[in-house]
């Protein structure tokens, strides 16, 4: 029932002898963008079975956080990077942790062999899944910063600069979960890696940063995340310097890239042995 | 079948795994598989059977040897492997949160077709199958064989000259069995499709495979038809005794078997030429040996038995010179 028009089928006329056989014609290799778009599609549909609680968490958690901090911090500066900070909790929970924690099951299951043994390029599973787990964080994300800019009273007017910070953080945090996930030898590990990844985001993302000794900041400016929360948080001010958020954005995006390279070349030996 | 030829893997290869070096899952195996035919890999658990489908399928680059694919080299262009087989492994672990539907659809994209035909394959493929009515749930939610039947399907979208299924019909119940077998018979009468079967199923080995390799510690042990395999022990009969409670020792006929029957608990098995296998029926249904005799039965040779000749240090003395 499955049809198949005879011409594109490779040995279709059988082959006589053995001098006479050809090297089959090879099938199609999929193209970036369009298997892109199918494993982005694939992995969205997978919020609708085993996602939703896990991003429910996920909000829950930064707002709870906010809650927390609003007993400790007053408005002011510090609100803002706390605000910013847990908005962006969200995006290293879920880009993070849960795409290190599925990369690595992935791998240790055996998953990856049904990728590696299509013609699809590496790139395009990683990002499809990068930019899918990206995606889920969205509705955590503006949530939190409303509820946050509301328990606060801190301006909403810039809260589109999310629009910008969470794929730019989504895809360096992303591109450091699917490599953690696929480089740790042991799915444990890759748990591991993801889960002190995100209280790394969590603890040097919320707090503010003045009160840290210098130690806790350098670590704070290794972290990717951090440039996403600074970002948001320059543009509670009355005149945002934009020309600095636009740096802070920069940072994610160069991170973004290098570190979804580096996923990509961590998928492609993962995948063949 | 299509003439001579070739879809032609031939491997050689070697494989320590990382950490026990001793081990060689993989030690000098050379098959060719014709084009147009289901083959078959058959052997115990360890034998090397999922390490030859990897060093196949691209997946594993073997350490020495080659492994051409309809004219490709698939050692130095293990890429091309993707472009020629659909394999169905035996994770399911990368589609288990997608609908069906939507398993069979992405593989169709990832395999290369644009979205009208992946659709127009998946919708025929699952019609084919028999997954119309489960199409829209989830993987996950499906039993054993109904999901195995799922990742089938999606390894059928998209076209490709030779299959490789990794023990495809596991947990299937007999309508879904047959489903398989049906689909794969079609390809191969429509296209010339070849087929690469591992499988621990000897009786459906039997009925569906055009030749069989056995396989054990890495090596090629017989390779030929079903039928060509049970020749090799054709000169005997089985014969499977089951006494009550122990075997009656003090009939010395029965004392002379036990060295030649392999013991499980109360079950002797013995593999005996007919005649003598017709004096052994003979003494333990009549006499003193009946009393202590459950059951019995009697039957040619089997692929079973095949596969138990054949299978190396473990069973020594039934390995037929």
């Amino acid at each position: 029932m499955s049809v198949v028009p005879a011409e594109v089928l490779p040995g279709g006329a059988p082959a006589v002898t053995e001098t006479a056989r050809g090297a089959a014609e090879l099938g199609p290799p999929a193209r970036l963008w369009p298997s892109l778009a199918a494993v982005y599609r694939a992995q969205l549909s997978r919020a609708r079975v085993a996602r939703i609680p896990l991003l429910f968490v996920a909000t829950f958690q930064s707002v709870g956080i906010a809650v927390m901090m609003r007993g400790v911090v007053d408005s002011g500066s510090e609100a803002e990077s706390v605000v910013a900070g847990s908005s962006v909790l969200v995006v290293a929970y879920v880009a993070l942790n849960l795409l290190s924690q599925y990369f690595g099951q992935l791998r240790a299951s055996g998953g990856l062999d049904h990728y590696a043994t299509l013609p699809v390029p590496p790139a395009a599973v990683v990002l499809g899944a990068a930019a899918a787990y990206a995606s889920f964080t969205v509705p955590g994300t503006l949530v939190t910063a409303a509820f946050g800019c509301a328990l606060f009273g801190l301006p909403v007017a810039n809260l589109w600069v999310l629009l910008a910070v969470i794929p730019l953080a989504g895809a360096a945090l992303s591109g450091l979960g699917a490599a953690c996930g696929l480089l740790a030898p042991r799915p444990e590990l890759a748990t591991l890696l993801g889960q002190l990844g995100m209280s790394a985001a969590l603890l040097l993302g919320v707090l503010p940063a003045d009160r840290m000794p210098e130690i806790v900041r350098l670590a704070r400016d290794l972290l990717p995340s951090t440039y996403g929360v600074e970002a948001y948080a320059r543009t509670f001010e009355a005149h945002p310097d934009w020309a600095v958020v636009l740096v802070d954005l920069g940072v994610c995006a160069g991170v973004g890239v290098v570190s979804l390279a580096v996923a990509t070349w961590a998928y492609r030996r993962a995948a063949v042995r | 079948m299509r003439g001579l030829g070739k879809s032609y893997p031939a491997v050689k290869g070697r494989r320590g795994a990382p950490g026990t070096p001793a081990v060689r899952a993989t030690d000098g195996v050379e098959l060719a598989v014709r084009r147009g035919e289901v083959f078959g890999l058959l052997g115990p658990n360890g034998a090397g059977k999922s390490t030859l489908v990897r060093q196949l399928t691209g997946l594993l680059r073997p350490d020495t040897g080659s492994v051409e694919i309809l004219g490709h080299d698939i050692v130095r262009y293990p890429e091309r492997a993707a472009r020629l087989l659909a394999y169905l492994g035996q994770e399911s672990s990368a589609l288990d949160e997608l609908t069906v539907s939507l398993a069979a659809e992405t593989t169709g994209r990832l395999r290369g077709l644009e979205v009208t035909r992946a659709r127009a394959e998946r919708d025929a493929v699952l019609e084919e199958l028999g997954l119309t009515p489960i199409a829209g749930r989830p993987l996950k939610k499906l039993s054993g064989g109904q999901r195995r039947l799922a990742c089938l399907a999606a390894a059928l979208v998209g076209e490709r000259p030779l299959l490789v299924l990794d023990e495809p019909t596991t947990g299937m119940d007999p309508v879904a069995r047959r489903a398989v077998w049906a689909a794969v018979d079609r390809r191969r009468a429509e296209r010339g499709t070849t087929v690469l079967l591992v499988t621990h199923n000897v009786i459906e080995a039997e009925t569906v495979l055009d030749r069989v390799a056995v396989l054990d510690q890495g090596r090629v042990i017989a390779c030929d038809t079903p039928a060509g395999l049970k020749e090799q022990v054709a000169g005997e009969v089985r014969v499977e005794l089951v006494w009550r409670e122990r075997a009656p020792l003090e009939v010395p006929e029965v004392t002379a078997l036990r060295e030649r029957a392999v013991e499980s608990g109360r079950r002797w098995t013995l593999r005996l030429a007919p005649e003598e296998a017709r004096a052994v029926v003979a003494t333990v249904t009549g006499g003193a040996a009946f009393a202590a005799l459950d059951d019995f039965t009697l039957a040619t040779p089997s692929l079973e038995d095949v596969y138990l000749a054949l299978g190396g240090a473990a069973r020594q003395g039934l390995v037929k010179a």
